[in-house]
């Protein structure tokens, strides 16, 4: 019953999604007036039922319900309860089930919340997000159905893939995914602004805190997921340049070139037809990235399912409304205004500067995901990994970081370089003197690193300089969110310059009771190996003493696990977190002469990549509430003010 | 500056951006895209310029002998052509990998006088998890799992 329930749920949304869709477009046509009070409840009750129907899923793997097709599949009694919750969205349908849940959650947040937006924009953005919304209904209904029932109830299920059975599956996925399909708002409202032509200032306004919201969630899930695939997969890498991790940092990087040309649009009025192009591309990219994920085209940890009619229907769906985004835009760039003037040398131009760069590296990212796919399809067999995207991205990081450094200091509109060179020569001489001390000290870095180290100061440094000369207690919130994010852009680089240029590596056979060095002063004693049960697993597990320069040791337990349902052989990193790194240790094979595999890291600052990640993410919430609590206080004076003064004045205000 | 100049001005960079990016990806393309080889591939083509990434894949052929230092290894790629290629990684492989198994590695050629003149150098051995997993590039040229036990 529960699970027809969901299947039924899902229906009735997918229901007042068309008639979301419906009733917006007949309120926009002239006479449909009538209608516009309808569409807000519509939206939110879609909201709610799809949020029942995702419910429903949840319930159906914490009782693990093996009549459920998607269940048995990929559930198990023995498994902890903590993977059977989050095991709902291990899976294609489960996942996309949480996908649609995402994009109806965050279509009825704005028309619950939204009261800023002119209400025809309002209603349009909304019909745009049933759209959207439409055709995803229609790709779970009919070709990813999670509720589906079996004839021939098995035993047990199958289990969840072993590599997914970390607690990381729990915050990573959803906060993933808030991000990356809550930027459907960002196209919805563009979609909605063209439909009406009310490209301005007070939409840009109206747009920020959306978009904002979904960035620091796709920020944050990005994080966790590299801190989980650093962890879990035992590679000591962060970033592979996976497809799949590509296809959650090209919306990222669109998405944050929207929140800058979106801050000139709402401050300057300028970049109108940019910042409506960047709004399109980001989802857009959402989009083609869910594509690459669930198409099947890859085999991953990420890719569920191989079956390629569900890849056709998705590139269906993304043509059709990535296609119909950019007619429209087409249509209607002309009646975007052109925006208000600047220099050069000025904020907007830095700012400029800044989406050009994102664009590139986005650009970048973009070919050397596709191009392996494409190349495919032509006959030939070709791979771009790691090498292309280090090589063809790091410089224009470094350049893009350093536009970061610049551009708060520049004025709106016109500006002269001389008048940032007093405040930028404190950085410069910084980073000079870091270049001198690392040429000194730790001579054969790596040109890259080396960049990477001599820039990170500086730009640390020059990130706190909007607040120099303020008063403190005065500077809005929303400077201090844009210091910390760039503070953590500084502090996030500098993890990675120093991950790759210090990193020790040792890769050693012991036997029980032998010890080894690893660089950095450590000592590493292999106690012993014993045998280990967990709930759904059995593993070997090494006991390492380290110490450091001979001061107390501590221990690290890396284990090789074994798990029964389904069958397969994971190996579980330890790592030991020092205030200056980290200290990894993997467990491999064993051989016939006794000795056991390890491989032992020492990563310096390695933590500052994702302690940067996190301080991106909480300067961009900063943000938020400071922009909010300033509209609201603005709000407040102004209604004050229509007391005391007749409507004409406020209106010269506004 | 004149409004009709800006939107040009603006235009023109963005022209500008677009071309250095893909000049730039062409270029980081032509020096880094690694292509695939099996065996047979590199008797029908030649070998690959030593030190320029390639992948290689087949079958393990024969026996994975492991060096002293407990943490190379040293086996033969094979595939369902006469031609065989030798590698050699140093690192932890991935349970699956044994004789008989598909292998995928990336790395390079390097020459090895010692070990018949040329060796592969692998710098990493592609983790499947899968033991029906057949990679795409070798299905493409007609291997089955079958293939390995020749």
């Amino acid at each position: 019953m529960i699970a027809e329930a969901g299947l039924a749920l899902l229906w009735l949304a997918a229901a007042l999604s068309l008639l979301q869709l419906v009733l917006g477009w007949a309120a926009l046509r002239p006479g449909g007036e009538a209608m516009l009070r309808i569409v807000r409840p519509v939206a939110v009750a879609q909201g709610i039922l799809v949020g029942l129907a995702f419910l429903t899923l949840i319930w159906l793997f914490l009782r693990t319900d093996l009549s459920v097709k998607l269940v048995a599949a990929n559930s198990h009694s023995l498994k902890p309860w903590l993977y059977k919750f989050a095991g709902a969205w291990g899976n294609h349908e489960g996942s996309m089930l949480l996908w649609v849940t995402v994009l109806a959650v965050a279509g009825g947040a704005v028309a619950l919340f939204e009261r800023r937006l002119r209400q025809d924009t309002l209603i349009a953005t909304l019909a745009a997000q049933a759209a959207i919304g439409l055709g995803f209904y229609a790709f779970l209904l009919f070709a990813s159905n999670p509720f589906q029932r079996l004839t021939d109830i098995p035993d047990e299920g199958n289990g969840l893939n072993p590599l997914l059975q970390d607690p990381g599956l729990a915050f990573h996925p959803p906060t993933l995914y808030f991000g990356y399909v809550g930027i459907s708002i960002a196209f919805s409202f563009a979609v909605g602004a063209l439909v009406t032509r009310d490209v301005g200032p007070a939409f840009a306004r109206a747009m920020r805190p959306w978009v904002l919201v979904a960035w620091i969630f796709l920020t944050l899930g990005i994080t966790a997921g590299s801190y989980w695939a650093y962890y879990e997969l035992g590679w000591g890498g962060w970033w592979f340049w996976d497809p799949v991790e590509n296809a959650s940092l090209m919306p990222w990087l669109a998405a944050t070139a929207l929140l800058h040309s979106v801050t000139v649009l709402a401050t300057r009025a300028g970049l109108r037809a940019w910042t409506i192009m960047l709004a399109v591309v980001a989802f857009s990219m959402s989009m083609v990235g869910t594509f690459i994920v669930r198409s099947g085209l890859l085999t991953s940890v990420h890719a569920f399912a191989v079956d390629p009619l569900r890849g056709y229907f998705i590139l269906g769906l993304l043509t059709l409304y990535i296609g119909g985004a950019l007619v429209l835009f087409a249509l209607r760039v002309r009646h975007v205004r052109e925006g208000s003037p600047f220099e050069p040398v000025s904020r907007e131009g830095a700012l400029v500067a800044n989406n050009l760069l994102l664009s590139v590296v986005l650009g970048l990212v973009f070919v050397g995901t596709l191009y392996p796919k494409l190349a495919e399809a032509l006959g030939w067999s070709v791979s771009v990994g790691a090498s292309y995207f280090n090589l063809v991205t790091a410089p224009l990081v470094i350049l893009l970081v350093v536009v970061m450094a610049l551009g708060p200091m520049l004025r709106w509109r016109s500006d002269r370089l001389k008048s940032v060179t007093g405040r930028a020569a404190a950085p410069v001489l910084l980073s000079a003197l870091t270049l001198a001390a690392l040429i000194l000290w730790a001579p054969g870095i790596g040109p890259l690193p080396l960049l990477g180290l001599t820039v990170a100061p500086g730009v640390a440094l020059a990130s706190l300089m909007p607040l120099l000369g303020r008063n403190l207690r005065r500077t809005p919130l929303f400077t201090y969110g844009m210091v910390i994010a760039h503070l953590g852009i500084a502090v996030s680089l500098a993890g990675m310059a120093a991950d790759s240029a210090f990193t020790q590596e040792r890769l050693i056979a012991l036997r029980p009771g032998q010890s080894t060095q690893v660089g950095g002063g450590f000592t590493v004693r292999f106690k012993a190996v014993q045998p280990v049960v967990g709930p759904n697993w059995t593993a070997v597990e090494a006991e390492l003493e380290i110490s450091r320069n001979g001061g107390a040791p501590f221990t690290l337990r890396p284990d090789a696990r074994r798990f029964f349902q389904p069958p397969m052989d994971t190996s579980e990193s330890s790592i030991q977190t020092l205030w200056d790194g980290q200290f990894y240790a993997a467990l491999g094979q064993s051989d016939e002469l006794g000795r056991w595999q390890f491989r032992l890291w020492w990563k310096p600052f390695v933590t500052l990549i994702w302690l940067g990640g996190v301080m991106i993410a909480f300067g961009g919430l900063l943000s938020l509430v400071g922009r909010l609590r300033r509209e609201r206080r603005g709000r407040k004076i102004a209604k004050g003010k229509a007391k005391a003064v007749p409507d004409a004045v406020v209106e010269s205000h506004a | 500056m004149k409004r009709k100049n800006q939107r040009l001005i603006l235009l023109l960079l963005a022209i500008g951006a677009v071309l250095g990016a893909v000049l730039l990806g062409m270029w980081g393309m032509r020096s880094q895209a690694s292509f695939f080889y099996a065996p047979g591939d590199i008797a029908r083509e030649g070998r690959p310029l030593p030190d320029r990434p390639v992948r290689v894949g087949g079958m393990v052929r024969g026996a994975i002998a492991r060096m002293a230092d407990g943490v190379t290894v040293e086996f033969v790629i094979g595939d369902n052509t006469p031609n065989t290629i030798r590698a050699r990684y140093t690192g932890i492989t991935p349970e699956l990998f044994r004789t008989g198994s598909g292998v995928i590695a990336d790395g390079h050629f390097v020459a090895n006088p010692a070990r018949g003149g040329v060796e592969f150098v692998a710098s990493n051995i592609l983790a499947k998890h899968d033991e029906n997993y057949m990679p795409p590039e070798l299905t493409q040229r007609g291997m089955h799992k079958t293939d390995a036990v020749r």
